[in-house]
């Protein structure tokens, strides 16, 4: 009696052997990875939406064109203190001393001083905006959750939602946000949204005369970014506070900040 | 009787309760915006509003449709890598309406000024100018198309593209002497000087013919034992030739 539910089962069992190695011989010939990343969904490289922009600092001649065009695009307020994108053009001393000023939008650079030029070791522009981090310190901040990062990894400010406190201002280690006194809310450079979504460059990528900066996808395999990444040795804007920008830097002086 | 019953208090309060979690509710619905916590803790909606804000620049691909001509010339200039835009304006609205609305076109000195002024800070090798020395008042598109900026005439000098070194030169110790005493350049390099790049003296020997201690140069210019000063370096590893009392 007990006997014959026994044999069913041994025999199951036995069959369901039989199984396995078929299924082996399958799974090695469709190949494991391919079948763990259909399981995922379609893309497999969730870098692949991201947005970042690398900027080559020994190709920056500090026209200036970049600020101007952002300004333009983006309505931004034509006083020399509210910059969405701005360069720093920095002046390394003998004695070590350092010196960064903002050239400002207007026509021409600036001269340096005549004078001080035995004096000078190195001067180079630095382009700076928003480093579009993906461990944003001012979206932690924000007590009303408008601004945040974009599924595309693009910070944005909401500014029908904004309550201007200006925590953000405060927690950006780059100086990258302002309030803009029209709107009394956060303003910063949103790597021109409205462009990229639509397959533009941004404006201020789309005048660089020297492509000084270039823009892309993160995971694209062939684009100007992916080829600036291969070719220099890169870096970011104060690696040690962990916000992991996505702004690259090629051949960046150790003075900058 | 009942035994047990709830006490009025109890009541009162709990009607409070519930108006107080109503309103709440109510509120909340009001405050929030529909949008919010769609993609994460923001305004769905405010990815859209910002996708949408009006265009200006309308890129190099809308204004090579039509400038088709313009555009093949440049793309085979040294201004290759230059979009319209830049130096024309914002376009879009001329994309929009192309009679009536007419984009920038730049004269004088400004434009070219803004990029091709000499300043130390920027980086060498890119073609810069002092404005006050070449060709002051004189616009630059009487000699330079901007699309094609070659120049018609062959420079003169080797400071009207290299201004940087000339300058820095004119007012080191070795202000007198040319170029062409430390660099060959052969003759195409003034119309295509990348293609034909000038060469620079590679044996610390070169120096010596004036500043070894057996050189026939004059007695003012400072001796070294060429073979064995410096070590293994090169004299232009601590000396900068075009200013050889500085770095």
């Amino acid at each position: 009696m007990s006997l014959q539910p026994k044999t069913e089962k041994r025999r199951g069992f036995l069959a369901r052997m039989m199984k396995l190695p078929a299924a082996a011989a399958l799974v090695s010939l469709i190949g494991p990875e391919k079948l763990l990343a259909d399981s995922e969904g379609e893309s497999s490289n969730p870098d692949e939406r991201l947005y970042a922009m690398g900027v080559q600092v020994n190709k920056c001649i500090g026209c200036g064109m970049c600020v101007d065009a952002c300004k333009t695009e983006n309505d931004v307020l034509r006083e020399p203190f509210f910059f969405r994108t701005w360069v720093e053009r920095y002046e390394i001393q003998r004695d070590g001393e350092v010196t960064v000023e903002s050239i400002g939008s207007g026509t021409s650079v600036p001269a340096l001083e005549e004078e001080a030029e035995a004096q000078r070791v190195r001067s180079f522009f630095v382009p700076k905006l928003c480093n579009h981090c993906d461990n944003p310190p001012c979206v932690q901040v924000c007590p009303v959750g408008a601004t945040f990062k974009t599924q595309d990894g693009v910070i944005l400010v909401d500014s029908d939602y904004c309550i201007g406190c200006r925590y953000c201002i405060q927690a950006c280690p780059y100086g990258a946000r302002y309030l803009d006194p029209r709107t009394k809310t956060a303003d910063k450079c949103t790597f021109c949204y409205h462009r990229i979504t639509k397959g533009l460059l941004p404006a201020c990528v789309e005048v660089c005369p020297t492509q000084a900066r270039v823009f892309g996808e993160l995971g694209a395999r062939s684009s100007p970014l992916h080829r600036m990444k291969r070719m220099n040795s890169l870096q970011v804007l104060k690696p040690s506070l962990n916000t992991e920008p996505k702004v690259f830097y090629s051949d960046l002086d150790g003075e900058v900040r | 009787m009942r035994i047990w019953k709830i006490p009025d208090q109890l009541v009162r309060i709990s009607i409070l309760f519930i108006v107080a979690i109503v309103a709440l509710v109510v509120v909340r619905q009001k405050l929030i915006p529909e949008s919010f916590g769609e993609l994460g803790h923001y305004r769905a909606d405010a990815v859209t509003v910002a996708a949408e804000l009006p265009i200006h620049y309308a890129g190099l691909q809308a204004c090579v449709e039509c400038h088709d001509d313009t555009a093949e010339i440049k793309a085979s200039s040294y201004h290759r890598s230059l979009t319209c835009e830049g130096c024309h304006g914002p376009a879009a609205d001329h994309v929009e309406d192309p009679t009536e609305v007419l984009p920038l076109v730049p004269g004088g000195r400004d434009t070219c000024i803004r990029c091709h002024a000499y300043r130390p800070s920027r980086p060498t090798g890119f073609p810069q100018v002092i404005e006050n020395l070449h060709n002051p008042m004189e616009p630059c598109m009487s000699c330079h198309d901007p699309h094609d900026p070659t120049p018609p005439e062959v420079p003169g000098s080797c400071s009207a593209c290299h201004a940087a070194i000339a300058r820095t030169k004119s007012v080191s110790h070795h202000w007198s002497l040319d170029c062409e005493t430390c660099h060959e350049a052969a003759p195409e390099h003034r119309e295509n000087p990348r293609a034909f790049l000038p060469n620079k003296p590679s044996r610390r020997e070169f120096c010596g013919q004036c500043h070894a201690t057996d050189a026939t140069s004059s007695s003012e210019i400072p001796r070294v034992e060429i073979a064995t000063h410096g070590g293994r370096y090169m004299c232009w590893q601590c000396h900068y030739p075009h200013f050889p009392e500085s770095r």
